[in-house]
């Protein structure tokens, strides 16, 4: 295990240029190359023994982290003077210079004021030690408080769903009582089992009084009349550490309750499970892997179901397909895998829908939103190819004879659904061919304006039909508009020619004349690791935008995490985005 | 009891030793065991002394005393010894014609010629301090090396560097083609001779050749001496051989090996039919092979064993018998108003609790054939608050909680907030109401946990003033206005990093990295005393659960006994190879038990000194140490992340309790010795079912015989729950009389 190391070990040597340099700042100018050679050996040799000292001292400290107390201890073991003012807690202020050929590392000593010293006032005293006692475990339970950490880590978690024949590992029996239930049942069956297979863990989720009663009031909020009770519910859920136990318990409400409203047509309360659901996922100590069988099925339900609502004519039920088909999506992304294939899985259910032809109006709907989630690959390989028939079918609806209401409405958000908008093309120029040789990708800006104002990517109340931009990077100069900036940045916005529909856009391109700069300032939230932000800021004039102000939506910032979008820019630049509106976006 | 025979040796080797010989008696060469055709069986000499080995040792401190002008103690030694004022001046040639047999031997009746050192080292107990040089005697294994030069010369004797990896790889390959029942034992060879040929080409100057001697083998050793290869390979140098501790404990230390006779046979043949006789040398030099008839053992067997700085134990080590069974009680009269209390209480209860208490009270009658004599080491009297103390045990007792393996304890756990890393030692007192932490800023702190603040005694000058007929006198000479929670204890120059309360609550011992033991008041909050012996950090320091005696151990691999009232050392444990990192008392107070940084525990007789057990088997130094209520089993957890579990009587290894990823600072029994507590750097506090673990074993004759065990595979079955702390490694744990679990650490954000 240790092979590639240990050479490594034994030739590990301070090179001889750093004898030469503390020679020098002694004041031995010229130190023969074999002196260098002997010291650099032997010096490297003391400072691996005092090293070794130094560990035992924190061993001792019942530390982990190597201070600068244990190498001054460890000198002291040796009768050598301990070095002063390296008094460091966390690390020592190395700084690094090269110049000439030479590389240093050095401490900085800064010449210190006395009078600054004693001017400035005395720094806080630090809090004192305390003692604070908290129960561990209850006879053999641990007892879900803040002081103890949450029941079951996700990693664990995660191990126990994907690696379930794996033995449990030391350290991952979620408790005792479980390990007594364990403990009782193979002291019974010792005899005859020993040697046969290891039994999976049998897990139990039994939920103390207090777990029953938060239960009961959580679910009772999410589903229940008072907004303001059913944010605080789910920001709870989004949030607490201890809901592992009561995990099987929120998916089971949650399929269940998908079930009972899809044929109540209940909307509001579809909606509300979603957002459960989205609370569930967005919880760092949860994976739901365990629960997919449950939840999946209920989210593609509100994807894809036929009706969702009383009056399919006037109810936004295409917004809780939108909310969902992100839902679906964002599981895909976290949870798929090679064995599971979720993703294709799902993929393949959506496509099949959409290809059959007695499909209604809003399980095609449903179907593309879905797909349009999966990300570029996905909308390339399976929606563009079909734009062309999908619009010959929606021109049927539209301008055929009425059959229904309901059809009409429906084809009427399938269009608005595919219609290809003005799109934002972010190419580089400037940098040889590379970025001219960049493949086009497409991204669906995967919101509309009044979802977004209120609360990302949650559907508060039925709204006005979602409408999308599609941005596509293209090669450099396949756009008709440029504006280049900086140098080698080009953000062309132009129509895409991809589809057949293209009537609305087409008068929109001409108008639009983007303003686009590059802006620079410091970062807001943690600072200090990255000193400066740089913004594309991407400004519609405002008659262009006030035509395409019901159309309009914008790259939510998250985007840029499922957006292809990358510039590789010869400047240092971590992210991108852009805003139609003049919002900036962080670079 | 085999000796390593041998026939075939040639002249040069035997030159070389002959020459040690006469350059230095020290009883660390043992190499005449070469001197060809001496077929005497074992050392067992005509002297006085017992075996040879030891005449030799004796012979050996004699001309160091005399060197040092130091002829009263030579004079006491050799009455001691009742050695002939001229046995001394010819050691070479007693020497060379009584230890002939080879493997030094501490023969059934070694023990005696130990006692016997041990008597001359130090003196009746409790008489005043025996004079300064026997006790360099015993550390002479320790700190006081005898002469580099002399050590390191064995390793003078030329060989063709080049040959060394052919030589290495030829037994390599050898030993990959025998049997696979040898071939694990063979095996075990491997290390210390890659250890030896390595450093006899540094200190040859081989310096490149060492280099890629070790490039090429070090990945074929195993996992658990990595620490030590890094150490070795660091040494490239002649020079820094000189003073490095590892290195002369290689060298002084002979490696233990035990191999089966069919095993040795074979690598004996094949080593002699190739001539190679460098490997033979560094066999016969530097290795102890402890040759036992049977199977040969496995490869987990042996792996269980292995692991230490210096080998396995001797067979021969633990053979001393050990009276791990409890002393007395002394009988009590419980108050009669004490019952009516509780029957006040809980009515109806209190007719079962009597012949409860009686059945305890006949039990402690019965002497137990394993418990020492009451008087073998000299106990403090009781005094009327102990029989206070005793009687409120006993009713805790009463109320104590049944655990098992379906009924776990509660864990209270008490953070360190504020510490920032700087805790370093923790302690309770055993009626849980006091605790003390040791802190990197060489403070000891000490709380109350209950109600009950903690109050100074008044100044004298108050104290003179106070009604001394009165019956509340034990409160009026308290100081209300000093009543704090805690109070911080001032004195220590460095890092505490032993804490130790005395069992009568009055004293609270405090070992520190400036090498001083301090003893500190709980009445007044002052330092009493500093005991100073050590000169290097003090790692740990344990008072004696009937106070008065205590241990401490640290850097200079001495432990030593104390009592309260001598400013110097009773008795000093040297023959650990590393630092002693932990120390404990056996419950009856007889022996002490010491953990060492080489990997192995040494348990000693406090009456006579002798080291009466090694337990080898960790891999990493041992952290923490625990003994079971009824003194016979024994716990020990290491850096490694592994509990071992220890059968004193047997000196036997009965368990291995895996689960751990980190170093374990802390080992408890619950009070009726059912369940193990194990608190770790990893932030968790495990909980082990040693009733069954200790049940499963099953001890025939033939493993005790050998001390071959087969352990049992599953250490998760013992495992009852594993408790996680959100982000406080656990660095003590404690059992209170009523059998709820406290656990202390600092909180580490």
């Amino acid at each position: 295990m240790a092979e590639e190391r240990r050479p490594k070990q034994c030739t590990v040597v301070l090179p001889t240029e750093s004898m030469k340099a503390m020679a020098e700042s002694i004041g031995v100018g010229q130190l023969q190359e074999e002196s260098c050679a002997a010291l650099s050996e032997e010096v490297s040799y003391r400072i691996k023994e005092i090293a070794q000292d130094a560990l035992k001292f924190m061993h001792h400290g019942k530390r982990r982290k190597l201070t600068t107390s244990d190498i001054d201890h460890a000198l002291k073991l040796k009768n050598v003077e301990p070095l002063y003012g390296f008094q460091s807690q966390e690390f020592i202020p190395f700084r690094f210079a090269s110049g000439g050929g030479r590389e240093l590392h050095f401490y900085e000593e800064k010449e210190v004021d006395l009078s600054d010293i004693i001017n400035t006032p005395l720094p806080r005293v630090p809090l004192d030690v305390s003692l604070k006692a908290h129960w561990l475990s209850i006879e053999g339970v641990q007892p879900a408080i803040p002081e103890n950490p949450p029941p079951a880590p996700k990693e664990q978690q995660k191990a126990e769903s994907t690696e379930p024949l794996k033995v449990v590992k030391p350290g991952q029996e979620e408790e005792g009582s479980i390990q007594k239930g364990q403990g009782a049942i193979s002291a019974e069956a010792k005899g005859k089992k020993e040697g046969l297979m290891r039994m999976k863990p049998r897990s139990t989720h039994e939920l103390s009084v207090e777990q029953q009663l938060y239960y009961k009031e959580i679910t009772e909020a999410c589903v229940g009349s008072c907004e303001a009770k059913r944010a605080e519910a789910l920001q709870s859920i989004a949030t607490d550490p201890g809901l592992y136990q009561m995990l099987p318990r929120f998916s089971t409400f949650i399929s269940e309750g998908v079930r009972v409203n899809v044929v109540q047509n209940n909307l509001a309360l579809l909606i509300y499970l979603m957002r459960m659901v989205k609370a569930l996922m967005d919880n760092p100590t949860l994976y739901l892997e365990k629960y997919l069988h449950e939840l999946i099925p209920a989210v593609v339900t509100c994807i894809v179901s036929k009706q969702l609502c009383l009056r399919p004519d006037v109810d936004n039920h295409w917004a809780l397909r939108d909310f969902a088909a992100r839902l679906m999506a964002q599981s895909c992304k976290t949870f798929s895998t090679t064995t599971n294939n979720i993703q294709s899985r799902i993929t393949k259910t959506f496509t099949k829908s959409w290809l059959d032809e007695k499909t209604q109006w809003t399980t095609r709907y449903g179907c593309i939103a879905g797909l349009s989630e999966l990300g570029p690959d996905v909308i390339k390989t399976l929606i563009l190819p079909r734009l062309t028939v999908e619009g010959a079918r929606i021109k049927a609806v539209s301008e055929g004879p009425v059959v229904s209401n309901i059809d009409k409405i429906g084809a009427d958000h399938v269009q608005s659904l595919l219609l290809p908008r003005p799109t934002l093309t972010v190419s580089q120029s400037g940098i040889g061919g590379s970025g001219g040789s960049r493949s086009p990708s497409i991204i669906k800006v995967p919101s509309s304006l009044t979802l977004m104002s209120t609360r990302p990517g949650t559907p508060t109340q039925p709204s006005p039909p979602a409408t999308k931009y599609i941005v596509m990077a293209t090669s450099a100069g396949a756009s008709s508009t440029q504006q280049v900036l900086d140098g080698s940045l080009v953000i062309t916005l132009s129509s895409s020619s991809g589809s057949s529909v293209t009537s609305t856009v087409a008068s929109a391109t001409s108008t639009l004349q983007p303003l686009v700069k590059l802006e620079s300032r410091a970062a807001s939230g943690l600072g200090g690791s990255r000193p400066l932000q740089k913004y594309i800021v991407v400004s519609l004039p405002t008659s262009a935008s006030s035509s395409l102000e019901s159309k309009s939506g914008m790259l939510p910032p998250s985007s840029s995490s499922t957006s292809p979008i990358s510039l590789e820019a010869g400047m240092k630049m971590d992210h991108t985005g852009c805003v139609p509106n003049g919002t900036l976006l962080p670079i | 009891m085999a000796a390593v025979q041998d026939g075939q040796l040639n002249m040069e080797v035997e030159k070389d030793i002959k020459t040690e010989i006469t350059n230095d008696g020290s009883g660390n060469i043992n190499a005449n065991s070469s001197s060809p055709g001496s077929t005497s069986s074992g050392g067992k000499s005509k002297s006085p002394a017992g075996s040879g080995e030891d005449q030799q040792t004796l012979l050996a401190v004699l001309q160091f005393l005399k060197r040092n002008k130091l002829t009263e103690s030579v004079d006491i030694l050799r009455r001691e010894a009742g050695l002939s004022a001229d046995a001394d001046d010819s050691p070479v040639s007693d020497s060379a014609g009584a230890g002939s047999g080879g493997v030094p031997n501490v023969s059934a009746d070694g023990g005696d010629a130990n006692s016997l050192l041990s008597r001359v080292s130090i003196a009746t107990p409790f008489a005043p301090p025996a004079t300064a040089p026997p006790k360099v005697v015993a550390a002479s294994g320790g700190e006081d090396q005898p002469d580099v030069n002399v050590v390191l010369s064995a390793y003078s004797q030329q060989g063709d560097p080049v040959l060394y990896p052919l030589y290495y790889n030829g037994l390599k390959k050898f030993i990959e083609s025998v049997l696979d029942c040898h071939r694990a034992e063979l095996s075990q060879v491997f290390y210390p001779l890659f250890v030896h040929m390595y450093l006899e080409l540094v200190y040859n100057n081989h310096e490149n050749e060492a280099k890629q001697f070790f490039e090429k083998f070090s990945g074929d050793q195993e996992c658990y001496y990595e620490e030590d290869l890094r150490i070795l390979s660091s040494m490239s140098k002649k020079e820094h051989m000189k003073g490095n501790e590892t290195m002369l404990d290689f060298r002084t230390s002979k490696f233990v090996l035990r191999i089966s006779r069919d095993s040795y046979q074979l690598l004996k043949r094949h080593l002699q039919e190739r001539q190679n006789n460098q490997i033979w040398n560094i066999i016969q030099e530097h290795l102890y092979i402890d040759i036992f008839d049977g199977m040969p053992r496995s490869k987990s067997q042996i792996d269980a064993m292995s692991g230490s700085l210096a080998g396995e134990g001797k067979r021969d080590a633990n053979k001393a018998k050990v009276f791990y069974g409890l002393l007395k009680e002394p009988e009590i009269e419980v108050p009669l108003d004490d019952e009516d209390e509780e029957a006040e209480n809980e009515e109806g209860k209190p007719k079962k609790k009597k012949p409860k208490k009686d059945s305890m009270g006949s039990k402690s009658k019965k002497q137990d054939p394993n418990a020492p004599q009451q008087t073998r080491i000299p106990l403090p009297e009781l005094k009327d608050s102990d029989k206070l103390d005793k009687i409120m045990n006993m009713k805790e007792a009463t109320k104590k909680i049944r655990l098992g393996p379906d009924n776990l304890p509660s864990i209270c756990f008490y953070s360190f907030l504020n510490a920032y890393q700087g805790l370093t030692a923790v302690d309770f007192t055993d009626d849980s109401s006091l605790i003390a932490g040791g802190f990197a800023d060489s403070t000891v702190r000490v709380w109350s946990v209950t109600p009950k603040k903690l109050r100074r005694v008044k100044s004298a000058a108050d104290l003179s003033n106070i009604d001394k007929e009165s019956d509340d006198v034990l409160e009026r000479i308290m100081d209300e206005k000093t009543a704090s929670e805690s109070k911080i204890l001032y004195g220590h120059s460095g890092p505490v990093y032993g804490i130790s309360f005395s069992p009568d609550r009055n004293y609270l011992l405090s070992s520190s990295e400036d090498g001083t033991v301090r003893l500190w008041s709980l009445q007044t909050f002052t330092c009493l005393v500093g005991y100073k012996g050590h000169n290097y950090p003090v790692w740990d320091t344990q008072f004696s659960p009937y106070g008065y005696y205590f241990i401490s151990g640290g850097h200079d691999r001495v432990a030593r006994l104390w009592a309260t009232d001598h400013y110097q050392p009773l008795r000093m444990f040297a023959g650990h190879l590393a630092d002693i990192t932990c120390t404990l008392f056996h419950p009856n107070s007889n022996y002490v038990a010491t953990g060492s940084a080489d990997r192995t525990i040494r348990l000693w007789d406090v009456l006579t000194g002798n080291c009466v057990r090694i337990l080898t088997g960790h891999k990493g130094p041992i952290h923490s140490l625990a003994f079971s209520p009824n003194g016979k089993f024994m716990a020990s957890g290491a850096t490694d992340g592994r509990v071992l579990l220890w059968d004193v009587g047997h000196g036997l290894m009965v368990g291995e309790l895996k689960g751990h990823t980190d170093t374990i600072y802390a080992l408890k029994f619950s009070r009726d010795g059912e369940i193990l507590a194990s608190g770790s750097m990893d932030n968790t506090v495990k909980l082990w079912d040693t009733l069954k673990a200790f049940d499963d074993v099953e001890l025939d004759d033939f493993t005790a015989a050998t001390g071959h065990i087969h352990l049992p595979e599953n250490s998760q079955e013992l495992l009852l729950g594993t408790y996680m702390t959100k982000s406080t490694p656990v660095i003590h744990l404690h059992f209170t009389r009523r059998n709820l679990l406290l656990a202390a650490g600092a909180y580490n954000p």
